[in-house]
């Protein structure tokens, strides 16, 4: 074996790495923000509106002003600084005179124990005037609907003066997007095969498993410090500043491990600046934290979307045109839910190659929940659509669905319309793997044999396949992230990084490029992630960022310092730094791997010498992408990342029971880190999409959530999983980190497009409408189902 | 003022003491009377086993026990694990299969995984998934837990 061989079989990368936080985790000793507390510190809770859309008439707080045990009760008119929230900042966290949605906070208590400060809600007196409910985005596009956001929203500004924060909508539209390439009417007039379907994508919610929670306490200086679950603690350190009119240097925000994320934490909620007010009223530290009713009710939810699609295709199977519109119901206020489309359309313009393709939406306000961002953003919901139409295009011209799809698949070096530049594209491998694993296409032929042969339980299988970012994505000023690497006397590093950490397994991943690129054993590496006066700025962890970006963060401090170590070694040992190496925590000959010095030798030589120098390094990475112009064209992301998965489902005719089989996923990954954790991420997300298609549904009626809890909301359990078949394709990213690409969010997003497609394969029933719970399937399968219409008023 | 019962049960394996409110449950006294944090709230109404303790040798979802129901009981944490030699080859299963993400559920699962393991040492993957079905976990997928339990239930002791 010679010495790169040697090398190269003592890498870590590709190996299956333990996460770091694992052992605490599995003994209960981490403290997440519910297991802390504060000396001298107050709980707090939140009343909310006992009416869906209503005018507040009057609120007495006296009573619960008077209960023993209570500190603070605070409502909007204890605090008339307030500053409204939210992407399009159209409400106030404290609502006003007007409440939208039976989640919407009217008041709130700080007092001795959780028990009292809920003693004191219930002592508290509203006098609301009911108002007519938007049930749905349809109610509020009919002419002559009530406004929600019919009037400006005025807040002080710094000096007090009054100032117009949000303009009033006349329509009840919160946001529309417009996109075009090429020309869909010469499209549409060369095409062979048209479809045409309207599909209901529906509301499903995060459940992290630790409920929403934080604690806000100031110092005796009037810094804020915030313990909090943010996902993107440096870009909210400036929303809170803006928000309470304070310098942003005085506010730290300390990451606590946090109980789950997937995007519910990307937004500045109403519970995060009430606890402040109170901490800011009381002077005492202030800890809310939601009880499970409330995250269903009060946390954000997955996008709701009504989509129209009409899709061609010529005879030889080349894709025409594509048009999409769609409603999103944006419920009462605007999160992240409502820019969902910049993602849903790189689906349906790009994932395949399609000439003309036009792409209208628009979010409504109505009196029913918000959505936040949630893994996949919008991607679940356009890849729904998108692959639907590709199994039918393909049946319209009898062609094989995978031939079909390999047509018109994206290649490497593709530019597409919109601008992205497909620097790595493993797309055909991986429906190629995914079609083999599972013998796609024999199963396909023989299950549609099976149509009419008299047997209840049908067998189904479909594919599905998504494009995501997998390099970061271009939407703030910077996509970048910090590191500082700092080495001690006994070459102990320490990682500080910006990137959060929220159970996907960032330390460890950051940890594992670091020490392979320093040759040292994972033990030698500590890493710390989560505050803001420690760490270096990162924009969050959102958009599947973070292994590409703050790996390559990681990496660029982590050379830096190899760099820094080997010239003083090529120094001490006469010897050209290139021909040196750093391999098992010594400094080596890197031909004949040498030992020369063990490495906290030599930098305890540089620290402690009259040279007085410490192995310290910084790096910043920005990626080399663009931000999109005015038309949403621009390569936003360094990398992206492909998937085709093959579900293959077991359908119940005279239940409707859909029973996931087994799924069978390819994903181009650019390169496999850390095995353990990527397909830790790949199961979880596959599990997650399962939900989307089959169990989850939150119910909302009438603005009302009618099912917050585990019994009625209904998560996949461990009985229900599929098989899981996994393969990488490895398509070594120029830009990755190691040639990495992001897959956090991909592995959720095509479930529910193939089971749906498996469905049809099983049946010969199209079903355009999420969830496919046994009773929605039962109605479509005996012809009781509507099938969704479009809006007439859009 | 709501009344409070004196009760003394073992807890983890120590004499114990605690003068508790007669509505308080199993979990907050757990949680906030002894400080073991390491038992989680994750709903409150026994659907998602976050909260799991073992009480006289069977799994219980701490936030439907009332904490005066302990009385003359033995209660077992996920801190109570600590010296215990097969929990210590189960804990270590989670974090060798990858069965820990954020970490939240994990505690409830060790607990659930403990309790199955010591009804039948050596489950098949079937058993286990039904052992494990009051557990929820949105991270994972449930596969690596699976995995890690069968793992722990091969090895020696």
């Amino acid at each position: 074996m010679g010495a790169t061989d040697k090398a190269a079989a003592n890498t870590l990368i590709g190996k299956r790495i333990p996460k770091k936080d694992a052992p605490e985790k599995a003994s209960g000793k981490t403290r997440y923000i519910h297991d802390i507390n504060l000396p001298g510190q107050l709980h707090a809770k939140i009343l909310r509106s006992a009416h869906v859309h209503a005018k507040i008439r009057s609120i007495d707080t006296s009573a619960a002003r008077a209960l023993a045990g209570v500190h603070a009760v605070i409502t909007a008119a204890d605090v008339p600084w307030q500053r409204p929230i939210g992407v399009a900042k159209d409400h106030l966290p404290l609502k006003r005179d007007l409440v939208r949605s039976p989640r919407d906070e009217i008041a709130a208590v700080a007092a001795e124990s959780e028990a009292i400060a809920e003693a004191a809600l219930a002592l508290i007196r509203v006098d609301y005037e009911p108002l007519p409910i938007l049930a749905s985005a349809e109610d509020a596009m009919k002419p002559g609907a009530p406004l929600l956001h019919g009037e400006d929203l005025v807040v002080p500004d710094a000096d007090g003066k009054p100032e117009v924060a949000h303009k009033a909508s006349l329509d009840n539209t919160a946001m529309t997007f417009t996109y075009d390439q090429g020309n869909c009417v010469k499209g549409e007039a060369e095409s062979d095969a048209v479809v045409e379907d309207v599909f209901r994508l529906h509301y499903v919610t995060h459940c992290c498993l630790g409920v929403s929670g934080v604690i806000a306490e100031f110092d005796a200086s009037e810094n804020l410090i915030l313990y909090s679950n943010t996902q993107v603690p440096f870009l909210h350190k400036r929303e809170f500043a803006d928000l309470l009119g304070m310098d942003p240097g005085r506010i730290r925000i300390i990451q606590p491990p946090i109980g789950g994320g997937f995007g519910s934490k990307l937004d500045i909620y109403p519970f995060e600046p009430i606890a402040i007010y109170l901490a800011t009223v009381t002077r005492r530290p202030v800890k809310l934290v939601f009880t499970r009713e409330e995250e269903f009710i009060a946390s954000p939810t997955r996008q709701p979307v009504l989509l129209k699609m009409r899709s061609g295709c010529t005879k030889d199977g080349t894709l025409t045109f594509r048009r999409v519109e769609t409603v999103h119901d944006n419920g009462a206020y605007t999160s992240w839910g409502a820019t969902t489309p910049f993602v849903m359309m790189q689906t349906i313009s790009s994932l395949y190659r399609v000439p003309n393709c036009d792409y209208r939406t628009r979010a409504v306000y109505s009196n029913n929940p918000y959505a936040g961002s949630f893994r996949g953003y919008g991607n679940l919901q356009a890849t729904f659509a998108v692959e639907a139409h590709m199994d039918r295009l393909a049946e319209a011209i009898g062609m094989d669905p995978l031939a079909f799809r390999l047509k018109n698949a994206q290649d490497p070096g593709e530019v597409t319309p919109q601008g992205m530049h497909f620097n790595s594209c493993g797309f055909k491998d991986c429906l190629k793997v995914a079609a083999e694993r599972s013998e796609y296409q024999r199963k396909q032929q023989d299950n549609r044999a099976r149509w009419n042969d008299g047997s209840a339980v049908k067998r189904g299988v479909g594919m599905a396949s998504m494009l995501h970012v997998g390099g970061g994505a271009k939407i703030y000023p910077s996509d970048g992230c910090g590191t500082i690497l700092k080495m001690d006397d006994f070459a102990h590093v320490t990682l500080l990084t910006g990137a959060s950490e929220i159970g996907q397994g960032s330390e460890t991943v950051l940890a594992q490029l670091v020490c392979e690129e320093l040759g040292l054993p994972l033990s030698a590496v500590s890493v710390v992630n989560n505050d803001t006066d420690i760490t270096p700025w990162d924009v969050g962890v959102h958009a599947s960022r973070t292994t590409f970006i703050a790996g390559n963060s990681a990496l660029g401090a982590a050379r830096k310092a190899k760099d820094k170590i080997l010239a003083t070694a090529a120094g001490k040992f006469g010897q050209a730094a290139e021909e040196l190496d750093l391999r098992d925590g010594y400094v080596v000959e890197k031909n004949s791997g040498k030992k020369l010095t063990e490495l906290g030798k030599l930098i305890r030589s540089l620290h402690f010498s009259d040279k007085a120098e410490l192995v310290m390094t910084t790096f910043y990475y920005e990626p080399p992408s663009k931000h999109q112009d005015r038309e949403f064209r621009g390569d936003v992301s360094a990398a992206y990342a492909w998937a085709t998965q093959v579900a293959e489902v077991e359908v119940d005719t005279q239940t409707g029971i859909v029973r996931l089989v087994k799924v069978t996923g390819a994903h181009d990954v650019g390169r496999v880190l850390n095995r353990l954790g990527i397909e830790g991420q790949i199961e979880g997300g596959v599990v997650m999409g399962q939900g989307y298609a089959l169990t989850e549904n939150l119910m909302v009626e009438n603005g009302v959530v009618r099912n917050p809890n585990f019994r009625d909301y209904k998560l996949v359990t461990a009985p229900e999983i599929p098989e899981i078949d996994i393969s990488f394709i490895e398509t070594m990213d120029g830009e990755g980190p190691q040639g990495a690409k992001g897959v956090g969010e991909a592995p959720a997003i095509c479930v529910a497009a193939a089971v749906g497609n498996a469905i049809y394969n099983a049946t010969g029933v199209r079903i355009t409408a999420l969830p496919f719970t046994p009773e929605n399937v039962y109605r479509a399968l005996h012809s009781n189902a509507q099938p969704p219409t479009w809006i007439a008023a859009a | 003022m709501s009344a409070s019962v004196e009760i003394e049960f073992k807890l983890n394996g120590v004499g114990t003491r605690a003068n508790v409110p007669a509505r308080m449950s199993a979990l907050e006294m757990l949680r906030d009377l002894f400080g073991l944090t390491g038992t989680k709230y994750g709903c409150g109404e026994g659907e998602c086993g976050a909260c799991t303790i073992i009480v006289d040798g069977l799994s219980v979802n701490s936030c439907l026990m009332f904490a005066a129901d302990c009385h003359g009981r033995e209660v077992m944490t996920i801190e109570g694990l600590a010296s215990d030699a097969r929990a210590d080859i189960l804990k270590k299963s989670f974090v060798t299969h990858g069965a820990v993400q954020c970490g939240f559920c994990t505690p409830g699962f060790v607990m659930q995984a403990h309790h199955v393991l010591s009804r039948n040492p050596h489950p098949d993957a079937e058993h286990i998934r039904r052992g494990i079905e009051g557990n929820l976990c949105r991270c994972t997928g449930y596969k690596k837990i699976v995995e890690a339990i069968a793992e722990a239930g091969t090895a020696p002791t």
